[in-house]
C-alpha cells in the first residue's frame, strides 16, 4: 500500500555531487604526483637532447683546443689516424653532401610525382595498393639497402659507366634516394590530400584539366606539407650511415664527382667508434667534432625548413 | 492582322533567344536517381533561377551544365543539355568536359579563392588556356576585375593573397575568375548563402548587370533573391521540375499547388 502513496519522481538525496569527500588532502596529493610524474616523462626527452648536445660540445671543445677552427674549415685532408695528421673537415664534407645531393636529386622528383599520382590520379583501389607497398620500402633494413647498392646497383652502373670503382657515391646516392621516397611520397601526398575539394572544382571549373590543376593548384596550395617533407628527407640523406659506409667506401675524399669513393662524416664516426682509440686522445675527439658537423647541418636544414612552412602555411 | 497586333497589347514580350535546353534530364549518383527528366529551357543573356527545398536536385541539375559530376565516379547522365547556337548536347559522353568548362564556368556556394595572388586568381583561366602575354593578361584582369564590381577596392593590392579580402569580396573575386575567360554561361551555386546582407546586395545587384553581357544560371535557396534577381524560376521537388514560368508570375500566380505552397512558405 505503501507504494501507491510514493510520489512518482523521487528526489534525489541531498548529499550527492558537490559533497564534499573526505580526505581531500591525500586527492590533492595524488594529482601533485601525477602531474610532476608526467612533467618528468616530457622532460626527459629534452634533458637527454640537452645531454647529447652538451657532450657534443664538450669533447668537441676540447678538439678545437687541439686543432684549430680554421684548420678544421679549411684544410683539405682528413688524416686524424696518420702520423701526419690532418684535421680538415672538408673531404668528409663532400662526401656527405654528395651522396645527400645524389640521393635528393633523385627522390625528391620521384617522390613528389609519386605523391601527386598517388592523390590526384590513382583510382582508389591503386592507392590501397601501391601505398603499403611503398611504406614497405622504409620497413627495409639499411644494412640490406647497403648490401643492394653495393652488389647490385654498382655492377649494374659499371656497365653504363666503363671504370666505375667498386665504391662510389653514385650508386650509394641512388640507393639512399630509393629509401628516402616513401618519406618523401608519403608526407607529400598527406599533404595535397588535405587540400579540400572546394579548392579542386575551382580549378577544373574554368576548364583546367588534371596536369593542371595539380601542378599549378594542388602543388602550391600543398607547399608547406611538402617542404616539410624535403626536410625531412634531406635530414635522412644526411644523416644515413649504413648505406653510404657499405657502397660508398671508407676513405676520405675531397670531390664533387659523384662517380668516386668517398667517406661521410656518418662512415667516418662508425669506422672510428667501431675501433678501439684510447678515452680522451684527439682521434677519439674528431667523432664529435664531426657528430656536432653534422648536428649543425641538420639543424641548420631544420631552421630554414620552419621558415619555409611558415612562408608556405596552409591557408586555404 | 496587322491591326490585330498593334492593338492587342504585348502581354508577354516575343520569346527571347535560347542558350541552353535540357532534354529530359535525369542524373544518377550511383544507383540513386537524383533527377528525373527535367526540361528546361534557358534564355539567352537572361537569369534563370532554380528554387527547390534542400535535396531537390537543383544543385545537382546545375552541375550538369559543367559536367562537374564527371570529377568524381559512378556518376551517369541521361538526356541532353544542348548548348546553343550549335545545338551540341554537352552531357554526351563523347564531349570533352573541359570544352564544356571553357565555355560554362561556376561560382561556388562558399568563395575559394586559390591560395594565390588576387591577380594571380582572375588570370588563373587564361594561363591554363596558355595566355601569357603580360598586356593581354594585364587588360583581361582588369576587364573581369571591373566587371565583377571588385576593381576600385583591390587595384592598388593586385599583387596580395586573396585571403586576405574579406568573404564577399573573395566571392566577387570568384566571379572574376570565372569571367576572365569570356564564358557564355556563368553557373551560381547559391554564391550568397556565406555571405552577409550587405554582401548579398552587392552580388545580387552585380548578378543584374553581368546578364547584360552573359547567361545565368543561378540556384538559390532564398526565395526573395530568386525574386529579385531572375528572369525565369524553375520549382523543383523531389529531382522533377514541378514548374518552370517567368520569375514573376511563379511568386504571385503559380499554376501548381505545390510551388504555391512553397513559394509561400508553407513547407521547404
Amino acid at each position: 500500500m505503501t507504494t501507491a502513496t510514493a510520489p512518482l519522481i523521487r528526489r534525489p538525496p541531498t548529499a550527492t555531487r558537490f559533497a564534499r569527500r573526505p580526505a581531500g588532502r591525500i586527492k590533492r596529493l595524488r594529482e601533485r604526483l601525477i602531474e610532476t610524474l608526467l612533467f618528468l616523462a616530457a622532460a626527459s626527452s629534452i634533458a637527454i637532447t640537452a645531454g647529447i648536445v652538451g657532450i657534443l660540445f664538450f669533447e668537441s671543445l676540447a678538439f678545437f683546443k687541439q686543432v684549430s677552427l680554421v684548420d678544421f674549415l679549411t684544410d683539405r685532408q682528413w688524416t686524424p689516424l696518420f702520423d701526419d695528421a690532418h684535421y680538415g673537415i672538408l673531404p668528409l664534407l663532400s662526401g656527405t653532401l654528395v651522396t645527400a645531393g645524389v640521393a635528393l636529386a633523385f627522390a625528391l622528383p620521384v617522390g613528389t610525382v609519386t605523391a601527386i599520382y598517388l592523390s590526384e590520379y590513382a583510382p582508389h583501389k591503386v592507392r590501397e595498393v601501391v601505398k603499403p607497398f611503398l611504406e614497405l620500402l622504409s620497413a627495409v633494413p639499411t644494412v640490406v639497402f647497403g648490401y643492394f647498392a653495393l652488389l647490385f646497383v654498382t655492377p649494374l652502373l659499371q656497365r653504363i659507366i666503363p671504370g666505375l670503382p667498386g665504391f662510389n657515391m653514385l650508386s650509394a646516392g641512388l640507393v639512399m634516394g630509393v629509401m628516402i621516397i616513401p618519406y618523401v611520397s608519403s608526407i607529400s601526398e598527406d599533404a595535397m590530400k588535405a587540400v579540400p575539394m572546394h579548392i579542386r572544382e575551382a580549378s577544373y571549373a574554368v576548364g583546367a584539366t588534371r596536369f593542371q590543376t595539380s601542378v599549378r593548384v594542388i602543388v602550391p596550395s600543398a607547399m608547406s606539407g611538402i617542404s616539410s617533407a624535403y626536410v625531412l628527407g634531406f635530414s635522412r640523406a644526411i644523416g644515413e650511415t649504413m648505406v653510404v659506409a657499405i657502397a660508398a667506401g671508407m676513405q676520405p675524399n675531397f670531390t664533387w664527382n659523384p662517380t668516386e669513393p668517398a667517406a661521410t662524416i656518418t662512415a667516418y664516426i662508425v669506422q672510428v667508434a667501431l675501433g678501439d682509440l684510447p678515452h680522451g686522445t684527439i682521434g677519439y675527439q674528431t667523432i664529435f667534432a664531426a657528430g656536432l658537423t653534422l648536428m649543425l647541418m641538420t639543424l641548420a636544414f631544420n631552421i630554414a625548413g620552419y621558415f619555409l612552412r611558415k612562408r608556405y602555411r596552409e591557408i586555404y | 492582322m496587322v491591326e490585330l497586333a498593334e492593338m492587342t497589347p504585348t502581354v508577354t514580350a516575343a520569346p527571347p533567344a535560347l542558350k541552353a535546353e535540357s532534354k529530359n534530364v535525369s542524373f544518377f549518383y550511383g544507383a540513386f536517381q537524383a533527377l528525373k527528366k527535367v526540361n528546361v529551357n534557358i534564355a539567352d543573356k537572361k537569369v534563370t533561377a532554380l528554387i527547390g527545398p534542400s535535396g531537390c536536385g537543383k544543385t545537382t541539375f546545375l552541375r550538369c551544365f559543367n559536367r562537374m559530376h564527371d570529377l568524381y565516379p559512378g556518376n551517369r547522365y541521361q538526356g541532353e543539355i544542348l548548348l546553343h547556337p550549335e545545338g551540341v548536347n554537352i552531357i554526351g559522353p563523347e564531349v570533352d568536359p573541359i570544352e564544356v568548362r571553357m565555355r560554362i564556368n561556376m561560382v561556388f556556394q562558399k568563395a575559394n579563392p586559390f591560395p594565390k595572388s588576387i591577380y594571380e586568381n582572375v588570370a588563373y583561366g587564361l594561363r591554363i588556356r596558355e595566355t601569357n602575354s603580360r598586356s593581354v593578361l594585364d587588360g583581361k584582369v582588369e576587364q573581369a576585375l571591373r566587371h565583377a564590381a571588385l576593381w576600385d577596392e583591390v587595384k592598388d593590392r593586385l599583387q596580395n593573397l586573396a585571403f586576405a579580402l574579406s568573404g564577399g569580396q573573395q566571392q566577387r573575386l570568384c566571379i572574376a575568375r570565372a569571367l576572365a575567360t569570356d564564358p557564355e554561361i556563368v553557373l551560381f551555386d547559391e554564391p550568397t548563402s556565406a555571405l552577409d546582407p550587405i554582401a548579398t546586395a552587392r552580388i545580387e545587384e552585380l548578378i543584374g548587370e553581368l546578364k547584360k553581357s552573359v547567361t545565368i544560371l543561378i540556384v538559390t535557396h532564398n526565395m526573395q533573391q530568386a525574386a529579385r534577381v531572375s528572369d525565369y524560376t524553375g520549382f523543383m521537388y523531389l529531382g522533377e521540375l514541378v514548374e518552370f514560368d517567368v520569375t514573376g508570375k511563379i511568386f504571385t500566380n503559380p499554376s501548381n499547388k505545390l510551388t504555391e505552397d512553397y513559394v509561400t512558405g508553407r513547407f521547404g
